[in-house]
């Protein structure tokens, strides 16, 4: 039987269940010390002085430590720009502790080291910081308009400026039937792991050499940046994810200073130095999304099929870029979507605030660019007279048209080409189970009853998958178990699960036999992170592609060592054995020592040395999921609360490895996009204070939130790697918020009112109701 | 007080309980999520009932029987509901996990009629990020119907 495909119970779980999960806050090596820091209270301002004796004075404080005086940081110190881009005319990226300046509320100052963590955060308080003030730049509005700028050296808050597009926009707009205009505001929020970040930091005896755990997305990322800061050699520094990271979604996949200093502190100190962070600098201090800003302008035939989009969209970096422009050239390459476009052109303004960096959250700018095209077609499709889910279907890339080139380059820099799917099926299959063309009559047979009812849709197609690669070794142990090594660091995705599934099946071998082990820079030299979808396909093919190959070296080795020809030879549980002699055979075990070769001899007849082999699949480009939601809603006309009472995704992401692990995907997917339609607001006063920094604050997702996903599973595979699979983490959320807005605004249909950002809450709701007027936007 | 059965002494009251479990008797299955009594991570049994150990000092668990995530592994109500929790494959990082059972499974032991509305409310003060609920609630509907608790 084949695991490929199946719905293969979690490896992970026994551990999780009782308690011996191994996260980053549960490594304690003997001897080990706390860190915490001080942190800048103001948004924006310069450091006139520090003044550590306090600080230093508290009994159990080993260390305390600025920019100018934390022993291997050099001078000036700057974290990486990931991923640079010409199109970049203000690279800013963080100080690891503030460099005189500091750019946003909770940007670190000064650290503190002490024998434990109640110590450290107390003597932290201690550090006395005079700051002079200077203007802060709260929002993208006050950025473009606000004539103060972000950093104090720059003259302006215009970080990059890019334009993406096709086609000749001007003529469809000068001959176009119709045309609709929009500004829309999607909102930031946080991804939100339940756990927080934390890194631990281990010398060697001789202080030469550092273990770093951290609880990240990328340890290659964090180990090239940890050597690029502290000028410290690849042989010096190891970097470990732990097995267990509690959840990512994004944030997690950038360096933060912590990263860099927490291991500065630990070669100082000569300790294992720790540092875990709370939920209010979680707050502060971990990167956001999503806040946009777009201005654009949609044109139709009298038919309502397209002929053109364009505007302009300004996109908040917050102070720093870490990822560059990653996320607003996301945003603008996903615009098109599913439907035939013949004409695009956005210009995108990337703005400095003196709020937390954004970095890709869940979705990565793609739900932005899903929002705005498709709260467009519902308002182009009212102004025609089209029914919304008409209007789709005259638009949508006809079957037969894959692969379909868009006419932009993606951000791994090819073309951006649609490999396969069947959106209209998919459209019609959402339609179906939504029970769509009977809604109007319960939409009208509530309002009878003074129920208020809406429905609303969103499509999406999503690229994921992206290389450049994400390696895997495989390899026979002389005990007959099979390793899987791989730079993929999990955050619950069931790395132990869905790899081990897949070198089990190439090995003939029950899944308890492979032991899969993730995330580390020791076992692995190179790695990208686990983000963007990316890690099936990459880390998945990769581990498809090194299996085949042990397994033909196995048969290489059997067919020499039992004499016999290599087509004769055949693999059954752990066991090699000559075709349809029983008993005639070696186990892999044995194999496995033969292969590791004994001192002096030749290799049995000139086979390779090691049942082993690595592989770095690199997809020649992206490979482009996609799937529909349809969310039904009921609006308590008295409160203004927002019941999804039924909501549909189709969902196609190609060949599905495990579906439980896809369901699980999709369903949380879907939570994350709910609260940021409902519930996550992210707010930064005028002086660029963040105030909701709890989760009384800050709602996420409840329970009693959350409506279950009812799935449809369509399955187009992909070319582009070997197994056939499309990335699904992040499908759940890219359309949830635009369909369930849709659903709001079609539920207060009466009111005419337009809903064109994100979060909307009950008391807004109310307030449309009873004025029909939006409420003044307080996200 | 006792914890999961055992007697254990020796530690600050002054402390979180949280810190107590964690760090002075190295129970690390119970988790932090945000110190305040907003996520459930914390959530362990006080004399039964379910509180966020961040919030409770350990002077206050004085004399009181504390059961943490560890201390539900010889407890039937536990096994039934990690069996269907594996079943439904209803975790992901699983940092939640070990105050979800907690909560869960006093909700379990204690309620006659467990139905879907019971159970999300029973977990409402336990957020996860990474499920959506839908399947971490599945699976407790399940585990009670093996206990005929379900109706
Ligand atoms: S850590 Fe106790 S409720 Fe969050
Ligand atoms: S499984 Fe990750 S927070 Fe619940």
């Amino acid at each position: 039987m084949s695991y490929f495909g199946n719905r293969v119970q979690r490896r992970e779980d026994p551990a999780l269940l009782t308690g011996h999960g191994r996260f980053i806050a549960d490594h304690q090596p003997p001897g080990t010390v706390h860190a915490a820091f001080t942190r800048s209270p103001l948004a924006h301002a310069r450091i006139r002085s520090v003044d550590l004796s306090a600080a230093r004075a508290v009994p159990g404080v080993l260390a305390v430590y600025t920019h100018d005086d934390l022993p291997g940081l050099p001078k000036g110190a700057r974290l990486p720009l990931h991923v640079p881009n010409a199109a970049i005319t203000k690279p800013h990226t963080q100080a690891p502790l503030a460099d005189g300046e500091v750019c946003f509320a909770g940007e670190a100052v000064a650290v503190v080291v002490a024998e434990n963590s109640y110590v450290a955060e107390d003597a932290a308080a201690l550090v006395a910081v005079e700051y002079d003030d200077l203007p802060p730049v709260s929002d993208i509005e006050s950025a473009l308009n606000g004539g103060h700028p972000s950093h104090a050296d720059d003259a302006d808050n215009v970080a990059a400026q890019l334009t993406v597009g096709y086609g000749d926009v001007d003529t469809a707009f000068a001959e176009a039937a119709h045309v609709v205009q929009a500004t829309l505001k999607p909102h930031r929020g946080g991804g939100h792991a339940m756990e927080c970040r934390g890194v631990l930091a281990q010398p060697d005896a001789d202080g030469h050499n550092l273990t770093v755990r951290s609880g990240t997305q990328a340890p290659h990322l964090v180990k090239r940046s940890i050597m690029d800061v502290l000028g410290l050699s690849g042989d010096q520094v190891r970097v470990i994810a732990p097995p267990d990271v509690g959840g990512g979604f994004g944030p997690k996949a950038i360096v933060y200073p912590e990263d860099i200093i927490v291991p500065a502190l630990a070669r100082a100190l000569g300790r294992p130095v720790k540092w875990i962070e709370d939920r209010r600098e979680h707050f502060l201090c971990t990167t956001q999304e999503r806040d946009q800003i777009w201005t654009v302008e949609m044109a139709l035939n009298g038919d309502g099929t397209l002929r053109g989009l364009r505007g302009t969209m300004a996109h908040d970096s917050g102070a720093y870029l870490p990822w560059g422009v990653i996320m607003p050239y996301i945003s603008a390459t996903t615009t098109p979507g599913p439907y035939v476009l013949p004409a695009y052109q956005l210009h995108v303004t990337c703005v400095l605030t003196n709020t937390v960096p954004t970095t890709p959250v869940r979705g990565a700018g793609r739900p932005q660019a899903v929002f705005a095209i498709e709260r467009l077609l519902d308002q182009a499709a009212d102004q025609i007279g089209l029914d919304r889910a008409d209007i789709r279907r005259r638009n949508l890339i006809p079957a037969d048209q894959m692969p379909y080139e868009v006419g932009l380059t993606y951000r791994d820099g090819s073309p951006v080409i649609y490999d396969s799917g069947d959106y209209p099926a998919t459209l019609e299959a959402g339609l179906e189970r939504a029970e769509y063309t009977s809604f109007a009559e319960r939409q009208r047979a509530g309002r009878a009853e003074g129920r208020l009812l809406g429905i609303g849709m969103a499509f999406y197609v999503e690229g994921t998958g992206l290389g450049p690669f994400e390696g895997a070794a495989v390899r026979v142990q002389q005990d007959g178990r099979i390793v899987v090594q791989t730079s993929a660091a999990p955050q619950g995705q069931s790395h132990q699960t869905v790899l081990a599934q897949l070198a089990a099946d190439q090995l003939g071998v029950d899944i308890d036999q492979v032991s899969v082990v993730t995330g580390d820079t020791a076992t692995m030299p190179i790695g990208i992170g686990t983000f963007a979808s990316r890690i099936a396909v990459n880390a998945g093919s990769s581990v498809h592609v090194a299996a085949r190959e042990v397994r033909q070296k196995i048969v290489d080795l059997a067919a020499a060592v039992l004499e016999v020809d290599a087509k004769d030879v055949e693999l059954a549980d752990g066991e090699v054995q000559v075709a349809g002699v029983p008993g005639s055979g070696r186990t892999f075990g044995e194999l496995a020592r033969i292969a590791q070769g004994m001192p002096g001899f030749s290799m049995p007849g000139g086979t390779a040395p090691g049942l082993m082999a690595d592989s770095y699949f690199s997809p020649k480009r992206s490979t482009y999921a996609h799937g529909f939601h349809v969310a039904e809603i009921e609006i308590d006309p008295e409160t203004g609360a927002v019941d999804i009472i039924h909501y549909v995704v189709v969902h196609d992401c190609g060949k599905v490895i495990n579906p439980m692990v896809v369901d699980g995907q999709v369903q949380g997917g879907l939570a994350h996009g709910v609260g940021n339609a409902l519930l996550e607001v992210m707010r930064y006063d005028t002086s660029a204070q963040p105030t909701t920094t709890t989760f009384a604050d800050y709602l996420l997702p409840e329970a009693a939130d959350v409506p279950v996903a009812d799935v449809v599973h369509l399955e187009s595979p992909t070319d582009l790697n070997p197994l056939g699979i499309k990335g699904a983490g992040e499908g759940g959320t890219i359309p949830a918020a635009a369909a369930v807005i849709a659903a709001i605004e079609n539920a207060v249909a009466e009111t005419g009112v337009r809903i064109n950002h994100h979060p909307v809450t009950p008391a807004e709701i109310h307030h449309i109701l009873h004025t029909a007027a939006p409420a003044e936007v307080s996200a | 007080m006792n914890v999961n059965g055992t007697a254990v002494t020796g530690y600050d009251a002054g402390a979180r309980l949280l810190d107590v479990i964690r760090e002075h008797l190295g129970l690390r299955g119970t988790k932090e999520g945000c110190g305040v009594g907003e996520c459930g991570s914390c959530t362990v049994l006080l004399d039964g009932e379910p509180v966020c150990s961040c919030l409770v000092l350990a002077g206050q668990a004085e004399g009181r029987e504390v059961t943490t995530v560890e201390g539900l592994a010889s407890c039937p109500a536990g096994a039934r509901l990690r069996e269907q929790l594996v079943d439904h494959q209803a975790l992901q990082c699983g940092y939640c996990i070990p105050g979800v059972m907690v909560s869960a499974t006093a909700h379990l032991s204690r309620t006659e009629e467990v139905t879907e509305e019971s159970v999300r409310t029973a977990i409402s003060g336990n957020l996860c990020r990474c499920t959506g609920y839908t399947k971490l609630v599945s699976a407790v509907l399940t585990a009670a119907s093996d206990t005929g608790a379900h109706s």
